[in-house]
């Protein structure tokens, strides 16, 4: 009966997709049709090859972790980084030498760019925080995770999301808007998603068989519940017809950049900071064996940290047409985060109260260690960004990207990389990683590459926005635009092989990671990882 | 009394989801909800009017291309912006784009009030490669705008759908939306005053130069209106901003 149903429903979505290949009214949307009708055929196919399959019987449910799923999200997180550093440093590339847009649609800069943000923060950072949550809720909550194959669900209908994101900004598929430009049907999906993940969480969460809930598990959830809001609310649109890809956003205008800088820092907030806190408060004790520094600062830095965040949009839109109030209530908010970012930074760091000595030696603390670090210097950086005066300057130039990717490369990368480091040898039963001195290598290569990156893009930026803004004693402008884009040359050559850098590190860490699983090296020692 | 709270929700996994949502709802609340029942978020300004339809099917290539991602299209109001570019943007400037075309970057320069500029021989070249014109810049090449025709069968669901997000295109706008698109990229066959009236200082002609209707008329239609349509030479900005 099961079967039948199963086999029903694949063969019913396959049609329904076979038929919107045909009706599609333009290439995206009939692009992405055949990718899901490839999915529902492949999987109505193997449906019916394992139907009358003997199922493990209800009775006996499986026991301990639920650790397959992990090991998938670390595959998956540590192809998604390969491919989005690989995707920046080629746009890096572009913006020094255009030639290498081809001249092609496909190729071109303003195409490339969102697939390479899309896929360092949701392909790479999204496979990381689905993984390590799933891990770390598990370990925390002394229970598998809950809803058995809907965990499965979750992995592969997130990165159907983002295969149908990534093949829709190369086919000239957005809704132009930064960081949430996939199309409304891919959007719908990813709400779908979303609550299941919710769901799996939470109901972990619920079953736990420990009296209270780890620090940990707070920021998750927090992210989880608050991705969903921003989601949905930012990407409201009326789809032009259902048999198109093309959507026309609610919001208008002034409103608009209001709603979606709300969503944009907030991706930064609640996908980017507040998830990989909770990386840094699970993995940061467990690595250097201590425990959380202070538990009362973990709880002001929660619950003000989320408060406090979520405010801080509007200061993307400084001198802007929108109102000067909700400009300076953006601005002030975000001088004031400044405390609790520096408050869970100092958390993080004082965990090491007693065991500094272990930086010498462990190089995947040392990672998680720097990453706090970076993580301490984006967010004194961007208050002092959000302050008017300076935001008049910085707005608009390099020295954003500079920021930003100081915060990405060097606190969500590192974290990211040093949660990996942890979970590879842990989740395939291995005594230890392949190699610890390739560890010491994607360490110094990412960490020089970040200082390539970050300076040539403050110099970039401030020079740019000096250029814009000098007047000769007469009041008239000194440069042309042109001339900044000319200055900007060698600090877009810079910035390039930066990111030559860190991308070598980040295939350096592949191997690592590759040799570790295929079991090179290290003995295997037998391990039981149960549920206690 | 806080820290009793807090034991409360870390104990009890639904007080702690409803709890932290709460506490993140507040600011966008407090921040986006005024800004659409206060009536001075946008000043009323003569001259603001919906794109004709082949200015909004050349904004729909400026969006598919990301052109965004490197123009900014918001003046602020600062000395040298105001200098280079113009006028400062006006929060009605943008009232009928969904989504807003402001930018957060400039790779190049902003295009708020690029409209008239250039002439559309310009733009033509420079879509074609801009390196012939400015040697150093580094914009991509366009050369497929050219090549590719750009058809109208979908303007008018387009116009519906902007019609349900609140743009005010009227019936009569909708049913000739194809002739008006036709007759703004060949005027010598087509009701020109009829495309006038619908949509004031609407620019007609055969932007791209070659025969046909290519999807860089389209783009060179919308880049060559962008920030026109108010006049600023009898603006007078409202004090209350």
């Amino acid at each position: 009966m099961r079967d039948a149903l199963k086999i029903a429903v694949w063969g019913v979505l396959a049609l329904l997709f076979a038929i919107a290949a045909n009706w599609g009214e333009d290439a995206v949307y009939r692009a992405h049709a055949l990718i899901l009708l490839a999915v529902a055929a492949a999987l109505f196919l193997w449906s019916i090859r394992t139907a009358g399959a003997p199922v493990a019987t209800a009775g006996a449910a499986p026991a301990g972790y639920m650790d397959g799923v992990v090991r998938a999200g670390v595959i998956a997180t540590t192809f998604w980084a390969v491919v989005g550093f690989l995707a920046g440093t080629y746009v890096a590339f572009q913006l020094a030498f255009p030639v290498l847009n081809w001249d092609l649609p496909w190729t071109s800069f303003g195409r490339l760019r969102p697939l390479h943000t899309s896929a360092v923060i949701f392909a790479f950072g999204g496979n990381a925080l689905i993984a390590t949550s799933f891990y770390v809720v598990q370990r925390t909550c002394a229970t598998r995770l809950w809803g058995g194959n809907a965990a499965w669900f979750v992995f592969w209908g997130y990165n159907l999301f983002i295969v149908l994101a990534a093949t829709g900004y190369v086919l000239g598929s957005t809704q132009s808007k930064e960081y949430a430009e996939p199309e409304w049907y891919a959007d719908l999906w990813l709400t779908i998603v979303w609550v299941v993940y919710l769901a799996v969480f939470l109901g972990t969460v619920i079953r736990r068989k420990e009296p209270h809930i780890y620090v940990a598990n707070w920021f998750y959830l927090s992210f989880i519940v608050t991705i969903a809001m921003l989601h949905v609310i930012n990407n409201l649109a009326v789809p032009v017809s259902i048999w198109s890809s093309h959507s026309v956003v609610l919001w208008p205008g002034v409103q608009g950049a209001m709603v979606q800088w709300w969503y944009g820092h907030n991706a930064v907030a609640f996908f980017l900071t507040v998830p990989f806190l909770a990386m840094m408060y699970y993995f940061v004790p467990k690595q250097a064996d201590r425990p959380i520094y202070s538990y009362r600062l973990s709880i002001v830095h929660f619950w003000s940290l989320i408060f406090l965040y979520i405010w801080a949009g509007p200061h993307h839109l400084h001198y802007t047409a929108l109102p000067d109030w909700a400009q300076i209530l953006g601005m002030v908010f975000s001088i004031v985060l400044w405390m609790p970012s520096w408050g869970g930074m100092i958390n993080g760091l004082m965990t090491l109260q007693g065991a500094w000595d272990k930086l010498r030696t462990d190089p995947i603390l040392r990672m998680l260690v720097v990453a706090v670090g970076f993580y301490a210097m984006a967010t004194f950086e961007g208050p002092m960004m959000s302050i008017r005066s300076v935001n008049s300057l910085s707005h608009y130039t390099e020295w954003t990207i500079g920021h930003v990717h100081s915060g990405a490369l060097g606190w969500n990368g590192m974290i990211t990389f040093g949660a990996l480091y942890y979970l590879a040898p842990r989740l395939w039963n291995r005594q230890g990683l392949y190699s610890l001195s390739l560890v010491s290598w994607h360490f110094w290569l990412a960490t020089i590459g970040i200082v390539l990156y970050a300076a040539s893009m403050w110099v970039g930026g401030i020079t740019q926005g000096l250029m814009w803004r000098e007047v000769d004693d007469q009041g008239f402008l000194v440069n042309s635009f042109i001339d900044s884009v000319v200055a900007m040359h060698p600090m877009y050559v810079i910035r390039a092989l930066g990111g030559v850098l860190y991308l070598t590190g980040g295939i350096i860490m592949a191997y690592n990671i590759w040799k570790t699983i295929a079991g090179a090296g290290a003995a295997a020692p037998v391990r039981t990882v149960a549920a206690e | 009394m806080f820290l009793k709270l807090h034991k409360w929700s870390e104990t009890n996994a639904l007080a702690l989801l409803v709890l932290s949502f709460v506490v993140v709802t507040i600011g966008g609340a407090v921040q986006i909800v005024p800004l659409f029942y206060l009536d001075n978020t946008i000043e009323e300004v003569e001259g603001m009017r919906p794109y004709s339809p082949l200015e909004l099917a050349g904004r729909d290539v400026y969006v598919r291309e990301g052109c965004y991602v490197c123009h900014s299209q918001m003046i602020r109001v600062m000395r040298d912006e105001v200098e280079r570019y113009g006028h400062y943007s006006l929060a009605a400037e943008s009232m009928y784009d969904h989504p807003f075309q402001w930018g957060s970057k400039r790779t190049g320069p902003d295009l708020a009030r690029v409209g008239g500029r250039y002439s559309d021989d310009w733009h033509v070249a420079h879509m074609h490669n801009p390196r012939d014109i400015v040697p150093e810049s580094i914009m991509p090449a366009y050369p497929w705008l050219a090549r590719t025709p750009i058809g109208s069968e979908r303007i008018a669901a387009n116009m519906r759908a902007q019609r349900m997000t609140g743009v005010p295109y009227t019936d009569e706008m909708i049913e000739n939306a194809r002739a008006d698109f036709r007759t703004q990229a060949d005027p010598d066959n087509g009701d020109v005053d009829a495309l006038l009236a619908r949509y004031p200082k609407a620019q007609a002609r055969n932007f791209d130069g070659q025969a046909g209707i290519s999807e860089l008329d389209a783009v060179i239609a919308y880049l060559q209106m962008l920030g026109t349509l108010v006049d600023f030479s009898t603006f007078e900005p409202d004090a209350s901003r």
